[in-house]
């Protein structure tokens, strides 16, 4: 149906009246054709390799790293009543901003991208994993305090099974974080990758490349969400009962 | 093995003025001895039995355990809350077993133990369920099994039943009375409801409020199996509740409008003033 409209609009507005050049206005045969030949001549499956293997490991590390701040934080007041502003300060800061940053550190290679990936979603893993905790009914810890659970035995059998909900969605926002800087990282500074092959097609002026491109990032993300994120959650959503509205 | 309350007291710093929850309590409890404390909302009858658990620390006094001072909470103190306090990541017989996990033991036998538990609540049918999955009654049910398998001497009880439907109540409370006869545990119970006290304690306690004090104790010598609908039952409770009244009426007073009074129609405007009952 959506692809009807656009095709509709396609040639209403470039053919009919001509309100748009073709150059900027890409028809969804022209995307779906280019798709196929990105996936012919294998660009599109190297660029998703490459692109994959860097948001693996920015992401791995900056739920590693994280998840430590963030307990870290909830255990010692101190750090929490210092940190957490920085942190949410840091949090809003867009990752692209990094960049320079980056470049400076490592020059122009994976380890730039691999360090705005991780610094993109530090801090939002950081702060789910905080705020999953304090959320914790106290009821639960007060429950395991009589059962003879405390420190990191009533940690780990305890707090973070029920801080779990929170967490989960806080990793998801880490994920989609993630993937913007990603993409700003291999459109700056890529030789291959997604993002480096949606601004070839920019330079090429072929708007069916970038338009394709978009696509593909549409549909890697909603996969990576509905397999992992999507059964994790689903799978907590129902030992709790939250599906029961 | 007895439990002491010594000259207990308890002062919660607001940000202006000092409440005086508690004040110097001092009560023994017998091993093996039902004891229900009873007193108006807001007396401190449960920041008593949470500073018995260890959950909260006492500000004067102390409490002894057989001679030993609590420090702290444990699983020689079994609690069971108002609300059930089960986890909802576990299914039944894993909470049923999560007290035995904390203390190491092997999974067979936890497992083993777990379902004798289950099966004195009636609920092995249960045993896979997620808590969502079960009502409020069975729920207290199961948190009621997940306490005993403590194998405390003491079980503490904070309104256990206070959140359910009196049908439910009526059975729970019978229960209850079943298994303290065969666990021969001593249990203090926490409640404002007068007619679950004389039916389940050996003794009642009730408690005034602000400060939080001893009022009176009384010894219900009732035979048991007791049954709610007893008539010797119905007269302990309107002695008791004479008590009662008059510190519902303070606390009531000292949240409502000055004009407020209980029993506006009534020619005894006091507990004192009577027409000549008890000749």
């Amino acid at each position: 149906m959506l692809i009807v409209i656009w095709e509709l609009a396609y040639r209403i507005g470039v053919g009919v009246l001509g309100i748009w050049k073709p150059y900027t206005f890409p028809s969804p045969f022209s995307v779906f054709t280019t798709l196929v030949e990105l996936i012919g001549d294998n660009t599109l499956g190297i660029a998703i390799a490459a692109s994959l293997k860097r948001i693996a490991a920015g992401y791995f590390i900056s739920v590693v790293i994280g998840m430590a701040m963030g307990l870290v934080i909830v255990r010692f007041k101190y750090l929490d009543e210092n940190l957490s502003a920085i942190i949410l300060g840091l949090q809003t800061l867009p990752s692209i901003c990094w960049l320079p940053f980056a470049i400076l550190w490592y020059g122009l290679n994976e380890s730039a991208i691999i360090f705005v990936i991780a610094v993109g979603s530090t801090f939002a893993v950081t702060i789910a994993i905080e705020s999953g905790i304090k959320n914790v009914n106290p009821l639960y810890v007060r429950a395991a305090r009589t059962m003879g659970a405390s420190g990191l035995k009533a940690y780990w059998n305890v707090i973070i099974p029920a801080a779990l909900p929170g967490v989960i969605s806080g990793l998801k926002q880490g994920w989609s974080f993630a993937w913007r800087a990603l993409m700003a990282g291999e459109m700056m500074s890529a030789t291959k990758g997604l993002g480096q092959v949606l601004m070839v097609g920019r330079d090429l002026a072929d708007i069916s490349q970038v338009m394709a491109v978009m696509v593909v990032i549409i549909v890697l993300g909603l996969a990576v969400d509905k397999l992992a994120f999507g059964r994790l959650e689903a799978n907590v959503r129902q030992k709790w009962g939250l599906d029961r509205a | 093995m007895s439990l002491v309350i010594e000259n207990v007291g308890k002062e919660f710093a607001a940000r202006h003025k000092k409440t005086h929850t508690l004040d110097n309590i001092n009560l023994e409890i017998k091993e093996g001895e039902f004891v229900c404390i009873l007193g108006p909302s807001g007396c401190g009858k449960s920041t008593l039995l949470n500073i018995i658990a260890g959950l909260e620390g006492a500000s004067r006094g102390r409490i002894l355990l057989n001679g030993c001072e609590v420090k702290g909470a444990g699983p020689d103190r079994a609690v069971m809350f108002q609300e059930s306090a089960l986890f909802p990541w576990l299914r039944v017989v894993d909470n049923v077993e999560f007290g035995m996990k904390m203390a190491g033991i092997p999974k067979q036998q936890r497992r083993q133990k777990a379902l004798k538990y289950l099966k004195m609540v009636h609920l092995t049918k249960f045993q896979k369920s997620f808590i969502h999955e079960l009502s409020g009654g069975m729920k207290q049910r199961v948190s009621l099994a997940r306490a005993l398998t403590l194998d405390s001497k003491i079980l503490l009880m904070d309104e256990p039943f206070a959140a359910l439907d009196s049908q439910t109540k009526n059975i729970l409370q019978l229960e209850l009375q079943q298994i303290w006869w065969e666990t021969k545990k001593t249990v203090i119970f926490v409640t404002h409801n007068v007619e679950e006290a004389v039916l389940l304690a050996d003794r009642v306690i009730v408690m005034s409020a602000n400060p939080g004090r001893v009022k009176k104790e009384f010894d219900i010598q009732l035979a048991r199996p007791r049954h709610i609908e007893s008539q010797d039952l119905s007269y302990m409770v309107g002695y008791i509740l004479k008590e009662l009244k008059e510190e519902v009426e303070k606390v009531a007073k000292s949240e409502y409008d000055s004009d407020w009074h209980i029993e506006k129609d009534s020619v005894l405007p006091d507990a004192d003033s009577n027409m000549g009952a008890g000749l």
